[in-house]
């Protein structure tokens, strides 16, 4: 295992990193698009509801890795040459955003109705209502399970290595294929995931305590 | 692009034959998942000393890992200290292993969910322990279980497609055979896979919401 770290360490902190770094990027793109598709979910305009109902209820029910390779596969024979890191990076958002889209969707339902009733009596638009009223109730329902999606964002990226994304299962399948030390090498790649993820669990853990304490 | 020639009945049956497994691995797995699940979320329900714990932390580890890691592991690792699966056993137990830490967590959500006076009345009422749990609590918790355990299998039949990693014959494996032969189908297989994916998919999850209705 020593031996090990210190001949392919590199390597599988290059993975670390990577697997890091598309992770901050999907969760940035999917927070923005996924909550417009969740407010967009409750909207009374009829066609930008529906639009939003159907973009959630596609990409609910696809596999990640079938996204993924749509855009590792189709992309560049259509449209534009992207490499798999890059088409890993767009299937993740457009994967989590509708999964954080349905969290939205359920916070803003969760607030009482009478809350918009009374923000729109007392002269705010809709749109402030929602901003100033309905979003900040919201949050405090959705923190948790938001929570739950980050931490499926880390994990899901592991598809990286299916379109030799560089992350860091792409990484230790390389390693493992290229020492036969299977068991060491995904050994390795398991504590590098549960460094990111069993911090983000247990600080969601104390969140939702927190926020449960509170009420 | 042909779209006749790419859904060609030997094409369609060649799909056809990899959801077949897609869902027999599904379905093995998440009954294996429930009954491994069940007895691990009880034995945290009931604060067994030092078992709950032990129990709890093996859990927390497997849910924070990539499922595609599993995979590996079960696959590639495991036989180097000597236990081998075929592909089809392995793409099973390891979405089992996933699959039971995810259902231990649900299922004793459940169990806890039951407010605490009923545990307090069956005793009361002269039940054992045991029996309480089996004729009282359990019964309760099932009834909130169940729309989190279907959308738990949702993930599941999309998770399957991890296990092409693997080569076991599942949907998206199959899809990229045929595609992989004639690039022209490109399009016309991910319409397909993504198409029968879906429809397994949202009609599973719509049961789910139709469980989660007739619950409240």
């Amino acid at each position: 295992m020593i031996e090990l770290l210190s001949t392919y360490g590199g390597m599988l902190l290059r993975g670390f990193v990577n697997t890091l770094i598309a992770s901050v990027i999907a969760l940035f793109f999917s927070m923005i698009i996924g909550t417009l598709v969740g407010i967009l979910q409750v909207s009374k305009n009829k066609f930008a509801k529906g639009l939003a109902n159907a973009y959630v209820q596609l990409f609910l029910n696809i596999p990640l890795l079938v996204i993924v390779l749509f855009f590792y596969v189709v992309f560049p024979m259509y449209v534009a040459n992207i490499n798999g890191y890059t088409a890993g990076i767009i299937g993740l958002t457009i994967y989590t955003s509708a999964f954080i889209a349905e969290t939205v969707r359920a916070g803003i339902q969760g607030v009482p109705a009478g809350q918009m009733e009374a923000g729109l009596s007392t002269g705010f638009t809709y749109w402030e209502t929602m901003r100033y009223i309905i979003l900040p109730q919201a949050i405090k329902i959705v923190i948790p399970p938001l929570g739950n999606q980050f931490i499926n964002l880390v994990k899901n990226s592991s598809v990286f290595a299916m379109v030799a994304g560089l992350d860091l299962m792409y990484y230790g399948d390389l390693i493992a294929s290229e020492t036969f030390n299977t068991f060491g090498t995904y050994t390795m790649v398991a504590l590098f995931y549960l460094v990111i993820t069993l911090p983000l669990t247990h600080f969601m853990q104390y969140a939702e305590r927190r926020l449960a304490a509170k009420d | 692009m042909n779209l006749a020639e790419a859904y060609s009945w030997v094409n369609i049956r060649f799909l056809l034959d990899g959801l077949l497994i897609t869902l027999e691995v599904a379905v093995l797995s998440i009954i294996f998942s429930f009954i491994i699940g069940a007895v691990l979320g009880l034995i945290r329900y009931m604060n067994i000393p030092f078992l709950s714990k032990f129990i709890g932390i093996v859990v927390d580890v497997v849910r924070n890992l990539p499922l595609l890691l599993i995979i590996f592991f079960t696959y590639f690792a495991l036989p180097q200290i000597g236990i081998r699966f075929s592909i089809f056993w392995s793409a099973v137990s390891a979405m089992t292993i996933f699959e039971s830490a995810m259902l231990s967590e649900i299922i004793r959500g459940g169990l806890n969910a039951v407010p605490n006076g009923q545990m307090e009345a069956g005793r009361s009422t002269g039940f054992t322990y045991m029996q309480t749990i089996w004729y009282i609590i359990i019964p309760q918790a099932l009834r909130s279980m169940m729309p989190p355990i279907v959308s738990q299998f949702v993930s599941l039949v999309k998770d399957t497609s991890l296990a092409t990693i693997i080569t076991l014959p599942e949907l998206t494996h199959n899809a990229r055979i045929i595609y992989g032969q004639h690039t022209s189908y490109v399009i016309p297989m991910f319409i397909m896979m993504g198409f029968l994916y879906w429809v397994v998919c949202y009609a599973l999850s719509k049961l789910s919401k139709r469980l989660e209705a007739s619950y409240r």
